[in-house]
């Protein structure tokens, strides 16, 4: 864990954790399942803010440590910053 | 595993041997205040209920008031009421003695002495032989399956889930191996997890009481008619990385450990069994320090990302930092660095072992920083109006 900028918490995920600041335009590698993958990040990423490693759709969940966090407002791509601004909470919404 | 603790007459035992200043009811805290400030050796803890309550919400504060006095950390208790209030502290008084008949108890009616002057006298008197009687006591061989452990997480960050959250799992499931017991609590940072702690239930009626207590918790948030981000996670917490509940509780859960869900307990009900218990608490973290101060806990495990300062006027708070930049930033407040997980420097094993040492170090007597600097923050959950 020791140089990794970026943590995938379960295979599954579509986001990782960056560690240290990243500033855009940039290539993280990170690992997911055992795979390498290379992101090119086209969003600043303050520290532990997370960015997208595969592509998510519109309305599809976001994934973190397994399990749903909630899900896309609009269409994400990887490397973009993945915070409230683009996704939605399911949970304590008195407002819908 | 041993610790050094007060062994009371009741066959409980305490990690402290504070002597406590309770004011029934909130008129009566600026007397409870100025009798701890005469009489070092003393604590003393201020709130805003004790009066004009009904049913449900007066029984609940009563109870959080009177297990701070029945406390095994406690010694010896001064309780101050104006005279007037509905949570008598006369009948407080007697029900402490009841509980613990050797524990010293000392009332003090503010109206009956004669005013606040007088009244300060009264108890200061009182609390300096109380804490003269304290002060002679001495620490003995205790066995670590006694301890209660809270745990707690605080101005959380996105750390929090990957440091300071699992280490404190570890140690947890370190102390239920032992024989003790270990609460998890903040039932609102556990929606969107609570599946995963319900896997856990002993039983089926353990498994419904936390779909339960998740639903009641949710049905009141969404009852404000607004989205609950913002209020939960707060802003603080989205600045830190956590962008929804979901997120933070997945985070939170590591807390837990491993071990199985053994019960799921009302606010500040006493826990009575071993292994992991979740007691239902508002995510707000001194009413949850409070209600699970009220329910036994001897010492509190408090993880935090953004960094926060507060501490039980009974209970010690072990400040673990999910980062070392605010381990270093907040040196004054912070008794732990989980951030080594982070750089790498330690493994998540390591720091879970290292807080569970610290743990026995601090349930034998060693300081942590909130005690030295003297918070004392208490809240109760309130369950019904002022009237």
């Amino acid at each position: 864990m020791a140089t990794k900028k970026a943590i995938v918490m379960e295979g599954n995920d579509n986001v990782a954790t960056v560690v240290e600041p990243i500033e855009a335009p940039g290539e993280i590698v990170v690992e997911a399942a055992g795979d390498k993958i290379v992101v090119h990040i086209t969003d600043n990423i303050p520290f532990g803010h997370k960015f997208a490693i595969r592509d998510i759709p519109e309305g599809s969940l976001i994934l973190k440590y397994g399990e749903p966090i909630g899900l896309a407002r609009i269409d994400i791509k990887a490397g973009e910053h993945v915070h409230v601004h683009n996704l939605e909470s399911k949970r304590g919404r008195g407002d819908q | 595993m041993k610790f050094m603790g007060y062994r009371r007459s009741n066959g409980t035992v305490g990690i402290r041997n504070h002597v406590i200043i309770i004011p029934s009811v909130v008129c009566a805290n600026r007397v409870a205040r100025g009798i701890s400030q005469l009489v070092t050796g003393t604590t003393w803890i201020e709130h805003q209920h004790g009066c004009t309550q009904l049913g449900a919400d007066a029984a609940l504060t009563r109870r959080v008031l009177v297990a701070h006095g029945t406390h095994p950390n406690v010694c010896g208790v001064v309780i101050v009421g104006l005279g007037c209030e509905t949570l008598r502290a006369q009948d407080m008084a007697a029900e402490i003695k009841e509980t613990c008949p050797d524990k010293p108890v000392h009332l003090v009616i503010i109206q009956d002495e004669g005013g606040s002057v007088k009244a300060i006298a009264a108890g200061a008197s009182a609390a300096q032989e109380i804490v003269g009687g304290a002060s002679s006591m001495k620490r003995t061989q205790s066995d670590v399956a006694e301890l209660i452990l809270g745990t707690e997480c605080g101005g959380s960050d996105a750390c929090s889930g990957i440091s300071a959250n699992p280490a404190l799992g570890v140690a947890c499931d370190l102390l239920i191996d032992a024989g003790g017991s270990v609460i998890l609590a903040e039932t609102t940072e556990l929606i969107g997890a609570e599946h995963l702690i319900a896997a856990r239930a002993v039983s089926e009626q353990v498994t419904a009481r936390c779909y339960d207590v998740i639903r009641r918790c949710e049905d009141s948030a969404k009852a404000m008619g607004v989205d609950m981000r913002g209020g939960q996670p707060t802003p603080g917490n989205i600045e830190g990385g956590l962008s929804s509940i979901e997120e933070k509780s997945l985070g939170c859960i590591y807390k837990a450990g491993t071990k199985p869900l053994q019960d799921v307990i009302d606010y500040a009900m006493p826990v009575t069994k071993k292994g992991l218990i979740w007691m239902d608490t508002p995510g707000q973290d001194i009413e949850q320090l409070t209600g699970m101060v009220a329910g036994g806990c001897h010492i509190i495990v408090f993880t935090t990302g953004r960094g926060t300062c507060c501490g039980s006027p009974i209970a010690p708070a072990i400040k673990v930092a999910t980062n070392t930049e605010i381990f270093e930033k907040m040196k004054d407040n912070m008794d732990m660095n989980a951030g080594t997980i982070i750089t790498g420097h330690e493994s998540i094993r390591e720091v879970g072992k290292r807080i569970f040492e610290e743990v026995v170090q601090v349930a034998s007597g060693k300081l942590v920083k909130a005690e030295s600097l003297g918070f004392n923050d208490f809240a109760i959950k309130r369950i019904g109006p002022s009237m």
